[in-house]
């Protein structure tokens, strides 16, 4: 750890992890998303979506229990609204990520500003 | 119109609303509100649902490149986030009690905001001056790659800093959107950061702040998969062409359209909320 104007030589590996996580977590949530969009559009390509009125999305659609049932059973829906889960975390997994690294660097005062951030997200989170 | 045709159409307009936000660095969040609520006349709670989710999907992406190049601070960045976290959850709540023609009002107003705050010229960087003494404790100062050395600075002004990136995630939570241009400008103008730092580190804390209201957005009922779909992967492929093509694309002329097109956008979004049309 350092005090002056250099950057901690941990940085720029430690960038090269949060780039690489950042990448993975979009990606395999985007292949996710696709997955349950072809299916979607297979199965009910011929409805007539409306999103003109507001009635929010069924309660199978907006809790984890829920998408994550529907996602096992295949249902299309869940398996889009779960790879949109997965896009979520993947900030959330930077952040996760961020606590280990400054403890590893025993930078503690960035791993309780890690800590609080995500305590925040997690605070969002909890309705789920 | 059926569900095919209407993905197709709304895939290819996210596309090129991330293709042109990339290419001018404006980011095409704030463009999927207005284009799904004024164009595809989907409710402006959906629109904003899929406007975030498509946001923390090109700014971890966009993210990814630049952390690696070295230009993110990323102890700038978490440390702001703590404030662009609790606006964003407070943003979410305010969206929930907003009448909808009241967003629609604020939103255009952001627009504008964005429109404007692109035309302007980018100033000489700053001089440079020695660091607060909050942003000494805090080790806020950092380097970055320039003309081939690295390049070191310090950083001014934190509390001002933190409370504007307390309102930039109120923005982000209230509206779906990056609100980027908030962030930048609090940490290009208000902290004295360097602009290309400012602008990455803001991409950075994109994701960290929309994820903090998707929560909230999601129990609510606002992520409707099947809209979010087309308008994620449209935006998403968008953007990695247009990151792509920056370096060989004249980008002034572009980037006036664009900014001509969200100040037109933000009109419409505000006479509409004014006129109770969305």
């Amino acid at each position: 750890m350092t005090t002056s104007t250099t950057r901690t030589p941990g940085d720029s590996a430690l960038e090269a992890r949060i780039g690489m996580l950042l990448k993975v977590g979009v990606y395999s949530s985007a292949a996710v998303i696709l997955l349950g969009g072809i299916l979607y559009l297979i199965r009910h390509g011929n409805e007539t979506p409306n999103y003109s009125t507001f009635h929010g999305v069924p309660d199978r659609l907006n809790t984890l229990s829920g998408i994550f049932a529907g996602a096992i059973h295949g249902q299309s829906l869940a398996i889009m609204q779960f790879g949109i889960l997965m896009l979520i975390a993947t900030p959330v997994a930077r952040v996760v990520f961020s606590v280990f690294a400054f403890l590893a660097e025993r930078d503690y005062l960035y791993v309780a500003i890690s800590a609080l951030v995500l305590a925040i997200l997690a605070y969002s989170l909890i309705a789920l | 119109m059926n569900a095919i045709e209407f993905s197709l159409l709304i895939a290819l307009a996210s596309m090129l609303a991330g293709f042109l936000g990339a290419l001018t660095g404006l980011g095409g969040g704030v463009v999927i509100v207005p284009l799904l609520a004024v164009v595809f006349k989907v409710d402006i709670h959906y629109a904003i649902g899929a406007s975030l989710v498509s946001v923390i999907a090109t700014s971890s992406g966009a993210a990814a490149a630049y952390v690696r190049e070295g230009y993110s601070n990323i102890r700038v960045g978490m440390f702001l986030e703590i404030a662009t976290t609790v606006g964003a959850i407070f943003g979410a709540y305010l969206a929930v009690f907003t009448p909808t023609h009241a967003i629609a009002i604020v939103f255009g107003i952001v627009l504008l905001f964005s429109a404007a705050a692109s035309a302007r010229r980018r100033a000489a960087p700053h001089a440079s001056l020695p660091a607060d003494r909050l942003a000494g404790l805090l080790r806020l100062e950092g380097t970055y790659p320039s003309a081939g050395q690295m390049q070191s600075y310090a950083v001014r002004r934190v509390p001002l800093g933190f409370g504007l990136m307390f309102g930039a995630g109120t923005l982000s939570g209230l509206l779906g959107i990056g609100s980027g241009a908030v962030k930048v400008l609090a940490m290009d103008e208000a902290m004295k950061i360097p602009f290309k730092v400012s602008t990455t580190t803001s991409n950075f804390m994109i994701g960290v702040t929309a994820a903090a209201s998707a929560g909230i957005y999601l129990s609510r009922g606002y992520i409707s998969p099947a809209l979010d779909m087309p308008v994620t992967l449209g935006v998403l492929a968008g953007s990695l062409i247009g990151a792509r093509l920056l370096v060989i694309a004249r980008t002034n002329v572009i980037r006036i359209v664009f900014a001509a097109v969200i100040a037109l956008l933000g009109m419409e979004m505000i006479f509409s909320g004014i006129t109770g049309r969305l």
